[in-house]
């Protein structure tokens, strides 16, 4: 059975025993730099395949299936596409925000891959406070994209950026106190002892009815945070052309295109770690033998199981739900979630205390 | 890997996008005109300045949003040892959750939730 963390490991031998420390200390680097990279380009041309071929078949019709085999290499043709594609940065324009801008949404997008455990014992960081790290670092999102829109020069950009400013750090409360729901029977920020208390069943079916609400409401604030539709405020294309990258064009574009599916995918992650398990293969119980069977799939394989299920949950709302209006988007969220997420974490408190999980 | 990831993360990043940049700039030949500079809004030429005053329910909301930042960075060492603390804790957070609701209530009977 092959695994990463054997690969990983077998690297890691054959480097060491070949050449002195430093030197495979530094190459190893270079590998997992590269890995991420790859790992990047990778994800940036599934999703978006993924996300026209479901849209395509949502709405009953073929979607991209001309270049390739099924349209397999349709993101391909579209990376070549925004290459050859001229960068433009219009009068007026903050020059120096405005090519910041996307090396910071990469940056951010960048960093967040360093606590998520991708397999078992295969992650770049396993550090003690994980989930603060994803959180934090993830709040430095809404930066880049109010550097985009403040310095394009062009009002609809400015206008999709407060908006997108205003809606992330209002949903971000409540997919933080989701989170916090899972944390207080677990004890633990770390991402690799989340993944082991759920050894013998997932969280969403230990914690029951608070895992379940936190799990919804998770999934909602973080689809706004993304700023996906229905919360694609900042991006409404009836009244607001294209939002914060209105005048972003070409290779700097599709950095912040890349940066928002590669988001995508780390929130999807960080909620299949939380509640679904992360790596973990589907365990019920004591039964020993069912659990041997599960344990034969690799971890890797669950880990992108899952969070590929919870993207297509996300890419599913966006053909569901119409747009919400600013005002109805930011009453759900003070009216209804943060209220109710903060009830939420008092019941999976008294709950856990009293040991009432299973 | 440890903390030096962090290191080659950003790395990474700026190579990755640094040089997306620099092959795309190489690749093509650009001509400039008049036009090609104006920002994009629609079509019609842009009339005033960008910088307009916004909204002040923008601002409401980022000064709502501060102080419930603050109370999940508070939370989060609280939710590490929520469990093994017991009642004590769980009296404590709700003592902490109405001091606060309390505050939330007012900003809502002053109307800084609605949007104008």
């Amino acid at each position: 059975m092959w695994s990463l963390q054997k690969i990983a490991n077998t690297i890691h031998e054959w480097l060491n025993t070949t050449f002195n420390s430093t030197i495979a200390t530094t190459i190893e680097m270079v590998i997992a730099g590269v890995a991420v990279i790859t790992l990047f380009a990778l994800l940036g041309l599934v999703l978006v395949l993924m996300e026209r071929r479901i849209a395509a078949w949502m709405q009953i019709r073929l979607g991209p299936n001309r270049v390739g085999p099924q349209g397999l290499l349709q993101s391909m043709a579209d990376t070549i596409k925004l290459l050859v594609k001229e960068g433009l940065t219009p009068n007026g324009a903050d020059k120096f925000l405005f090519n910041l801008a996307p090396f910071i949404a990469m940056i951010v997008a960048m960093l967040l891959m360093a606590p998520i455990a991708f397999a078992k014992d295969f992650q770049l960081w396993d550090l003690n406070i994980g989930v603060l790290y994803i959180s934090s670092v993830s709040s430095i999102m809404v930066i880049s994209i109010l550097m985009a829109g403040w310095s394009s020069n062009n009002k609809y950009s400015l206008m999709g950026a407060m908006r997108s400013g205003a809606q992330i750090v209002s949903y971000e409360l409540s997919a933080g106190l989701a989170i916090l729901t899972i944390i207080v029977p677990i004890g633990s920020l770390q991402f690799s002892e989340i993944v082991q208390s759920q050894v013998n069943g997932w969280w969403i079916f230990k914690g029951h009815i608070p895992a379940i609400i936190a799990f919804v409401i998770f999934m909602i604030a973080v689809t706004a945070e993304t700023n996906r539709a229905p919360f694609d405020l900042a991006e409404a294309e009836s009244e607001l052309t294209a939002g914060f990258h209105t005048e972003y064009s070409g290779m700097k574009f599709a950095l912040f295109f890349l940066s928002e599916y590669v988001n995508v995918f780390i929130v999807c992650a960080v909620g299949a770690t939380l509640f679904l398990g992360g790596w973990m293969p589907f365990h019920i119980g004591h039964w020993e033998s069912f659990n041997h069977m599960m344990d034969y799939i690799p971890s890797s394989v669950w880990f992108f199981g899952k969070t590929f299920a919870l993207i297509f949950l996300i890419m599913w709302f966006r053909w569901t739900f119409p747009r919400l209006r600013i005002d109805q988007l930011l009453n759900l969220e003070w009216k209804y979630l943060l209220p109710i997420s903060m009830f939420n974490l008092l019941l999976m408190t008294a709950l856990a205390i009293l040991g009432w999980y299973f | 890997m440890g903390a030096s990831s962090l290191i080659v993360l950003i790395i990474a990043a700026i190579a990755f996008s640094g040089i997306a940049i620099l092959v795309s700039s190489l690749v093509l030949k650009g001509s400039t005109n008049k036009q090609k500079g104006e920002p994009y809004e629609c079509g019609i030429p842009t009339t005033g300045k960008t910088w307009v005053q916004l909204n002040v329910g923008y601002y409401l909301f980022a000064l709502i949003f501060l102080i419930f930042d603050v109370e999940l960075i508070f939370l989060y060492p609280w939710a590490v040892v929520a469990k093994t603390t017991g009642w004590l804790a769980f009296a404590e957070i709700v003592v902490f959750f109405f001091i606060l609701f309390m505050g939330f209530l007012y900003a809502h009977k002053k109307g800084a939730l609605k949007w104008i």
